[in-house]
């Protein structure tokens, strides 16, 4: 099953704290961290985003839409980075959760399953080429 | 969402962190067998307490004190009976490990120490797959402890009674026991035929799983996965064996084609029929990369290294025609010096009739009849019929393929078999 876990700090203080870990600390815990998850075989994937100030939001609440620049919405609602991970249950995402490095008051990591395309109706004809991107690309 | 017994937690954490925790016990009591039934007690524990009181903070430290704490029960119970037991349980008692030389710190740092975890897993990983053991025994030990599959699971991959699985498990840690193995990393002069002995033990594990001729076929991927993963971990832990890397790039490259061998019914799709667009270009990458790496030692291909090379042929290679046979022969040629083999030399017939001709294949593969390998297989009229056919020897072709599908059991391969008899 694949989960994706979501990275948040969802406080100004947490993103304080944040900025006094030592940079060289900081790659070498997320570094062993992605090193374990590599070595298991569970990691998919693995992004960090840029600072929210440096994204655009298109907001489709009017006609046309407006499109604005920095951050969407409030620190806590922010979106990080994740991880795409494939595990039997989600009892392993929790477990893996858990050991995500740099864990402080504030810091908090959501966990969704991704379906896979065998939930979605096969004879529809969009999800055969879905499937047959999917199969192509080794994204199943 | 989350699972509220706890159960699932439980197989979570021990799929997890099995390895380091029956290391860590393992060198705290210095008893091998002794550390797996502590780390079982624990686990049993953990199904009646999790489920009620929710799962701990830290769940593999709580499994390790446990452990612990069943340990120094265990030992004061013989301490009744054996002086030598009763100085162990008070050692114990006050933080120590039996082995190694560290002074005592606190219980759970000398349990955790992360130093010390890599050479505990190395350790765990050589006595599970020690000489002593027989093959089956040594691949349930490891899956069981390296793995941290259950009994269950381990029955499950190989279609036997979950009974029988105990079983394999009770007799190999008594047979490490009387034999008296020692937990450690065997000395220099040993290592190289105690590693050749680990890295078979892993091949057979991840050969269960990618044969898949019969059974669960989940189940038996995960068993070629989980093969990955202990070479993962022993290349990371050996990185100066350059046999590790290259049998990791030889379960890479060969699980690269796992998804073009099947067709749409679930039949088997032989290598020259598959559709390579399909191969995982993300595991042939993986797969190079290690193999790269066990070139970079220096010390030239071994036995996986050889094989490794012949899959990353096969892996370059846009079709059948416009793979570098030349390049397999010399591999095969290698291959068959360093293990001499039946199957060797069929294979190597194979990769000679693709880069030189049939005509140069048939003495090969004529040298070989009588060799008791093939003795009820189809694969030496198989592939001998085929060179005839080539050849244009249409008449010998037919009784070869004819004899080949009579031997042949395996429903699918015999369909190949008859249509090319049929296309004569």
């Amino acid at each position: 099953m694949k989960f994706m876990l979501i990275w948040r700090v969802t406080s100004d203080e947490a993103w304080a704290n944040l900025g006094e870990i030592d940079f060289d600390t900081m790659l070498e815990a997320v570094g062993k961290f992605n090193e374990e998850l590599i070595e298991a075989g569970v990691l998919i994937a693995a992004e960090g985003l840029a600072p929210a100030e440096e994204g655009v939001v298109v907001d489709f609440s009017s006609e046309p839409p407006v499109v604005t620049d920095g951050p969407y919405g409030e620190t806590k609602e922010l979106f990080n980075g994740f991880y795409l991970i494939n595990v039997p249950t989600i009892q392993d995402a929790i477990e893996w959760a858990k050991r995500t490095p740099m864990t402080a008051a504030g810091f908090k990591t959501e966990i969704r399953r991704v379906p896979t395309i065998d939930e979605f109706p096969q004879d529809n004809e969009w999800i055969k080429k879905e499937r047959a991107w999917r199969e192509a690309n080794n994204q199943l | 969402m989350s699972d509220p017994t706890g159960r699932k937690a439980v197989a979570a954490v021990w799929r997890i962190d099995s390895a380091r925790i029956i290391g860590a016990l393992t060198r705290y009591t210095g008893d091998f067998a002794l550390a797996e039934d502590l780390a079982q007690e624990a686990l049993a524990e953990a199904l009646v307490t999790w489920p009620r009181e929710g799962v701990p903070n830290n769940p593999a430290g709580w499994l390790l004190t446990v452990g612990r704490r069943r340990a120094i029960d265990a030992f004061r119970r013989r301490s009744n009976r054996d002086e030598k037991y009763a100085a162990m349980a008070h050692h114990l008692s006050e933080g120590g490990a039996l082995t190694g030389a560290d002074p005592a710190p606190a219980p759970d740092d000398v349990l955790w120490d992360p130093d010390q975890i890599d050479d505990d897993t190395l350790a765990l990983i050589f006595t599970s797959c020690h000489p002593v053991l027989s093959r089956e025994a040594g691949v349930a030990l490891t899956l069981r402890v390296i793995g941290g599959l259950t009994s269950d699971e381990i029955a499950r991959a190989f279609l036997v009674p979950t009974a029988t699985v105990q079983a394999r498990i009770t007799r190999a840690k008594k047979t490490l026991g009387a034999a008296g193995v020692p937990f450690e990393v065997p000395p220099v002069d040993e290592r190289p035929a105690r590693l050749a002995q680990v890295l078979s033990v892993i091949y057979l594990i991840f050969t269960e799983g990618s044969s898949a001729t019969s059974g669960d076929e989940v189940m038996r991927l995960d068993l070629a996965g989980e093969a990955q993963r202990l070479a993962r971990i022993l290349s990371r832990l050996m990185p100066e064996e350059h046999e590790v890397h290259s049998l990791l790039a030889l379960l890479e490259l060969t699980a690269a084609r796992f998804p073009a061998r099947r067709g749409p019914d679930g039949e088997t799709v032989l290598l020259e029929d598959q559709d390579r667009r399909r191969w995982d270009r993300s595991a042939i990458a993986r797969g190079r990369a290690a193999l790269a790496k066990a070139a970079d030692i220096g010390r030239g291909y071994g036995y996986y290294g050889l094989q490794a090379a012949i899959a990353e042929c096969h892996a370059l290679a846009p079709s059948v025609e416009d793979t570098n046979w030349a390049r397999i022969v010399v591999l095969y040629d290698a291959l068959g010096r360093l293990a001499p083999s039946p199957v060797v030399e069929l294979n190597r017939a194979v990769a000679v009739s693709m880069a030189q001709g049939p005509a140069a294949a048939l003495p090969i593969v004529d040298s070989l009849a009588g060799a008791d390998a093939f003795k009820e297989s189809h694969q030496l009229p198989g592939v001998r019929g085929e060179l005839l056919r080539r050849l244009g020897r249409l008449d010998e072709a037919r009784a070869e393929l004819e004899q080949a599908i009579r031997l042949c059991g395996n429903e699918r391969e015999r369909e190949v078999l008859s249509r090319k008899l049929a296309d004569l």
